[in-house]
């Protein structure tokens, strides 16, 4: 009924036409309101709950020891921000995500896609993937904790095998599925071996690559938060155990929001570099 | 019959081939000689291993018995380019860059491949298209992409593997006046699979007729029609009608044999 008076009034304010043109025009605005209202409840629930909570604290529904108000979680993050200490942790971490991924993934791609071009690299190195990637990639914390200190080392290690997996699979499968028509044309036009594989194997498996590389994102955050809450003394992580241990419950829900905040910046950034980097795929 | 010795050297020489699959004979004792500047049809059922033979002509499989044998190119210039059936063109990348891939791939000069490029990519009509990809395209601008791609490669034979069977007949029409036209400018050695009769008595020069399987050679053919040729003025001329109607004689035996 509103989408509808508000379409009424957004015509009339125009110089009227015609009739028939009109009614289309309240046709679109109808539909693009529908859209509107959509938009409008996926941002009103979450900022309902919290509402909700906030209210629910102010009015001691619920213990704010364990669940502060927003609002001082709010005013924490401020002051956290201000100091520099969460953007501190957040550079740190996200500088350890970021070396984990080069170290994890560039070899990743490398042997994924030797695996889908060559036979033989495929039966020697699919049994060594198919037994230690269903190991809990956290469960190899105290090792990896042994074998690289308690320096940067373990924890860009970490983040490197988390990645290394899914896109070392996804690439390749990415291989497997392209057309062997393209490996014909590169055979018949004396394509050498670095050249199928840059020319070919590498574009043509890039779609399954980058979904290996969105899956990866997930897995960094999952490992780097871990890492960082037993073994380091900076990072994201560290941040929300360090918090808990002394009781800084609105630090940590801080922690939280930041995590999640990453999270979401980083499959944004991602989904824009997918679709930069396979612009030529009809449906990106 | 083989074909006639004539006084140009033969750009291409197939020796008693013989390409066995396991217990299939795919192509059995098949000898031709083409000679240089001759557009050289192959008509035959589907598996009489015509594409066999072109896939071994391209190094792409290898012989049971017998030669094969493409004239040495001149320095620093291929043997052979390939036209694909079907979609055979990068989807990954741009016109320009799949119609550069065989001269990237022998590293000709930046220069070299900038004028041959564009200079083919004028020919088939594409230079408007040049920054596009393959899918904003339709099927018979992609099958341009990969002939001018072939011609660019400026090789020494050409070998087409029914580069036009997938196209609709209209597409296909305008692509074959297309291919007369640019193969008139420099009547490169041409070898042509086709299924199809009119489209080898349209093009070609000489025609073999295989045998439904095992492919074997039943009979090779001069057309004998004057170029240049018009595809359409083609299909009015007596003679046309005649020559596929020789062949569909010879043929007609051989793919009711395949079908059992």
């Amino acid at each position: 009924m509103t989408g509808q008076d508000r379409a009424i009034a957004t015509s009339a304010e125009r110089p009227a036409a015609s009739n028939a043109a009109e009614v289309v025009d309240v046709g679109e605005t109808l539909r693009l309101s529908a859209r509107r209202r959509e938009r409008l409840m996926s941002i009103g629930s979450p900022l309902g709950l919290l509402l909700a909570w906030e209210l629910a604290a102010r009015f001691g529904f619920i213990d704010v020891r364990f669940f502060p108000a927003p609002s001082t979680i709010i005013g924490v993050l401020i002051e956290l921000t201000r100091s520099g200490e969460l953007i501190e942790h957040v550079a740190i971490s996200l500088q350890r995500i970021a070396f984990g991924f080069l170290l994890g993934g560039i070899p990743a791609v490398i042997i994924g896609i030797s695996m889908g071009i060559s036979r033989p690299m495929r039966a020697l190195i699919d049994p060594l993937i198919s037994a230690t990637f269903p190991i809990p990639k956290s469960a190899l914390l105290p090792f990896i904790l042994l074998i690289f200190g308690l320096g940067e080392m373990s924890k860009v290690v970490m983040v490197a095998i988390g990645v290394f997996f899914p896109i070392a699979i996804n690439a390749t499968a990415g291989v497997l599925q392209i057309n062997p028509i393209y490996l014909d044309v590169g055979k018949s036009f004396k394509a050498s071996k670095w050249d199928t594989f840059r020319t070919i194997a590498l574009p043509g498996a890039l779609p399954f690559i980058m979904t290996g590389v969105k899956l990866s994102a997930g897995i960094a955050l999952i490992l780097i938060a871990v890492t960082e809450m037993v073994g380091a003394k900076s990072g994201i992580g560290y941040m929300i155990w360090s918090a808990w241990e002394i009781f800084a419950v609105p630090k940590m829900y801080v922690g939280l929001f930041t995590i999640a905040l990453i999270g979401f910046a980083v499959t944004f950034l991602l989904r824009e570099v997918e679709r930069w980097v396979i612009r030529w795929k009809p449906d990106v | 019959m083989t074909a006639a010795q004539g006084k140009r050297p033969a750009k291409i020489r197939i020796k008693h081939l013989i390409k066995r699959f396991q217990s299939l004979i795919a192509v059995d004792d098949v000898s031709i000689d083409i000679e240089e500047g001759t557009f050289f049809a192959i008509v035959g059922p589907s598996g009489c291993g015509k594409t066999t033979m072109l896939r071994i002509l391209g190094g792409l499989e290898t012989v049971t018995s017998g030669e094969v044998e493409i004239a040495q190119p001149k320095p620093g210039r291929p043997q052979y380019s390939m036209i694909f059936q079907g979609d055979s063109i990068f989807p990954w990348m741009t016109v320009w860059d799949n119609a550069a891939y065989g001269l990237r791939m022998r590293k000709a000069p930046a220069d070299e491949i900038k004028a041959s490029v564009s200079m083919w990519l004028d020919r088939t009509g594409l230079t408007r298209f040049a920054k596009l990809y393959p899918h904003q395209l339709s099927g018979g601008m992609r099958q341009r992409v990969s002939i001018a791609r072939a011609f660019a490669n400026d090789p020494e034979v050409l070998l087409m593997d029914e580069p036009f069977s997938a196209l609709d007949e209209q597409n296909r029409t305008i692509l074959q006046q297309e291919l007369l036209r640019i193969w008139e400018v420099d009547k490169k050695t041409v070898l042509f699979i086709t299924h199809s009769v009119d489209e080898a008595v349209t093009l070609a020069d000489k025609i073999m007729v295989m045998t439904a399987s095992p492919g074997r050679t039943k009979m090779i053919i001069d057309v004998g029609l004057e170029r240049p040729r018009n595809v359409l003025e083609l299909r009015n001329d007596p003679r046309y009608g005649r020559i596929v109607y020789g062949i569909w004689e010879h043929l007609k035996d051989e793919v009711e044999r395949a079908r059992v």
